[in-house]
């Protein structure tokens, strides 16, 4: 299987059920670290899952493996959904998930390179990834290595310039080995984005600067799987995937309330969001 | 006496271009003033290996960081006041956090960017760089130093800083000169103070020692090439044996040289310290010539400073 699939993959049926474990690592987790970042990672679940479990080549037994794809998670604060995804895919125990943010912790609130493998580079300050993968990208090129680098954005970070500084560079050295994600779900810390500092038309915006712009519904798990396929399969520039989602998805009083950003749920909130998260089938 | 003139960021475009023929995994990146920081020489020879990230230095430091990730030895080239300045989160959250080997170039550090003014005179570089943890910070005293602490950071792992100037200055240390990142090299033997500097003040420094000694004065001059990690060892020997410090920087006192090794100091061996350089202050347009006499960083100034460390002892 060619790049931008993984070696292995999961049924559609199967990833469905992952994804519910992990929106339940997430709000777990958050719940015990007293603190956290519950929506912004709950809106990336199915991008995440998809990513860690079907698109990306790596070993999560062996995290240093050289010829491993990169994922650089710009938007740092979103972790839980990136350490809920690793420890499943196997790279640590599903049990330290409950150490997140905790004294002495790998899982530290904002990723850290230096206590966890796997996290390819420390991020928590935004408007960082994209550069980062590109300059990855751009050795992948120089190497002759067909790995390639992902990066999830959030969409409020679109309106750091570094951003745009990257678009430009990626563009302009046609890294079509880098792949960037936008988690498009309207909302960061200060209420909606188009109302705090409108970025619309977010599509027409990347493809003026030269980038194959994917849309997507960032909670269809074919559609995603079908997305980045795509972008495997662009030559000549590089793809971006705008993810129409959902902030809070999944828990019905998180859903599209800027307040969840960065807040956890108390022990009645996790209790109810379990329940709706595992409700049908219980 | 005759000395041959050059500018230290000539030492960086050679120390590339030796670099450039032994490892090629050394690159070099440059937001839009490659001609100015000598990365242009670099680019001509091998220009697959140089790359221009445009007016964009925070793309440029993030962009070297993951070429870093992917078994590269980036060196990042702008104006010190721009690299340091408009980059430092990108430095420090990205390059030092993660303590990636990426290299930066500050070009035209100190008052070399004389003529054009506050906004291009990189006087906080070494401050800014130096509180970072993982960080190295290097300020050549000439072009063959420069060329040697180029290739020097190149062959080590881990961010380092690297501060060169436009104008030309001296060139008065020899191929054959020892050169360590955090040795210190001592230039001049004395009892009765010492001068710590680092950069092309070094040769006001060497100055001051002929201007002492004919009034009976003997002073050590220490080159302090590196100000992170700084030689402990070479400023308390100093202290212990001289009993008196000056330090002289092209740079603001506060956080710079002068604030480095007083803290040692402060901390181990207390000592009268006197500090020559920039006194919390911008400059102005002027020539290099004309700022340093203006803004004392001469060698008659040095000469008074050690004279009134002296008198504190
Ligand atoms: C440089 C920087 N500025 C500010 C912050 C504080 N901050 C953390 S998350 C956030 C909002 C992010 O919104 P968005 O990118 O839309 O993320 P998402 O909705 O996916 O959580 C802000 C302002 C930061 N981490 N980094
Ligand atoms: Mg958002």
């Amino acid at each position: 299987m060619g790049r931008g699939c993984a070696e292995s993959m999961e049924s559609m049926a199967r990833l469905r059920e992952i994804c519910k474990d992990v929106r339940a690592d997430i709000v777990r987790m958050t719940a015990a670290a007293g603190s956290g970042h519950p929506g912004g990672s709950l809106s990336a679940v199915e991008a995440m899952t998809v990513l860690y479990f079907n698109v990306m080549n790596h070993r999560p037994a062996e995290p240093e493996w050289p010829d491993r794809d990169r994922f650089f998670l710009s938007k740092g604060h979103a972790c839980p959904v990136l350490y809920s995804v690793m420890a499943r895919s196997g790279y640590f125990p599903v049990e330290e998930l409950l150490t997140l943010r905790k004294c002495g912790t790998r899982l530290q609130g904002h990723p850290s390179c230096k206590t966890l493998p796997g996290i390819e580079v420390s991020s928590g300050s935004l408007g960082q990834g994209l550069s980062i993968a590109n300059g990855f990208a751009l050795s992948a090129k120089i190497n002759r290595k067909d790995y390639r680098a992902y990066c999830l954005m959030g969409d409020g970070e679109l309106q750091e310039g570094q951003i745009w500084e990257a678009i430009m560079t990626a563009a302009h050295y046609k890294l079509d080995n880098v792949c960037a994600i936008v988690d498009y779900n309207g909302l960061q810390i200060d209420g909606d984005v188009e109302k705090v500092m409108g970025l619309a038309p977010i599509q027409q915006k990347w493809e003026s600067f030269n980038w194959n712009v994917i849309e997507a519904d960032g909670h269809d798990l074919t559609a995603l799987q079908a997305a980045y396929e795509s972008a495997a399969r662009t030559k000549g520039k590089p793809s971006v995937i705008i993810m129409k989602t959902i902030k809070g998805k999944g828990i019905s009083f998180m859903e599209n309330v800027a307040g969840w950003h960065g807040k956890a749920p108390n022990s009645e909130e996790l209790r109810q969001a379990l329940a709706e998260i595992y409700g049908k089938e219980n | 006496m005759d000395v041959k003139m050059l500018p230290t960021r000539d030492g960086y475009g050679h120390g590339l271009l030796e670099l450039g023929a032994t490892n090629p995994d050394v690159l070099v990146l440059d937001a839009d003033l490659a001609k100015s920081t000598r990365s242009d020489w670099f680019a001509a020879k091998y220009p697959d290996r140089f790359f221009d990230i445009g007016i964009a230095e925070q793309d440029m430091i993030g962009t070297a960081a993951g070429l870093s990730l992917g078994g590269k030895i980036p060196f990042a080239t702008t104006y010190g006041v721009f690299v340091a300045g408009r980059a430092w989160d990108q430095i420090r959250t990205t390059v030092c956090y993660s303590n990636l080997n990426v290299k930066i170039a500050g070009a035209h550090g100190g008052i070399s960017a004389g003529g054009d003014g506050a906004t291009h005179q990189a006087l906080e570089d070494i401050a800014l760089m130096r509180v970072l943890p993982n960080m190295r910070v290097i300020v050549p005293c000439d072009a063959i130093e420069a060329r040697k602490a180029t290739v020097a950071a190149g062959n080590i792992q881990g961010p380092c800083f690297l501060r060169f100037a436009r104008e030309a200055t001296p060139v008065f240390t020899t191929e054959g000169d020892f050169f360590a990142i955090g040795k210190a090299n001592v230039l001049r033997n004395g009892n009765d103070a010492t001068i710590i500097a680092a950069g092309p003040i070094v040769y006001e420094a060497l100055q001051a020692f002929d201007l002492l000694a004919a009034e009976g004065i003997s002073v050590r001059v220490i080159n302090m090439h590196t100000i992170k990690p700084l030689d402990e060892d070479a400023v308390l020997a100093a202290a212990r044996e001289t009993g008196a410090i000056v330090t002289a920087e092209e740079a603001q006192i506060n956080g710079g040289l002068g604030g480095a090794v007083s803290e040692i100091l402060a901390r181990h061996q207390p000592t009268p310290v006197e500090m020559v350089g920039i006194a919390d202050t911008f400059l102005e347009c002027g020539t290099p010539e004309e700022l340093a006499e203006k803004y004392g960083l001469t060698a008659k100034y040095l000469v008074n400073a050690v004279k009134k460390a002296i008198a504190r002892k």
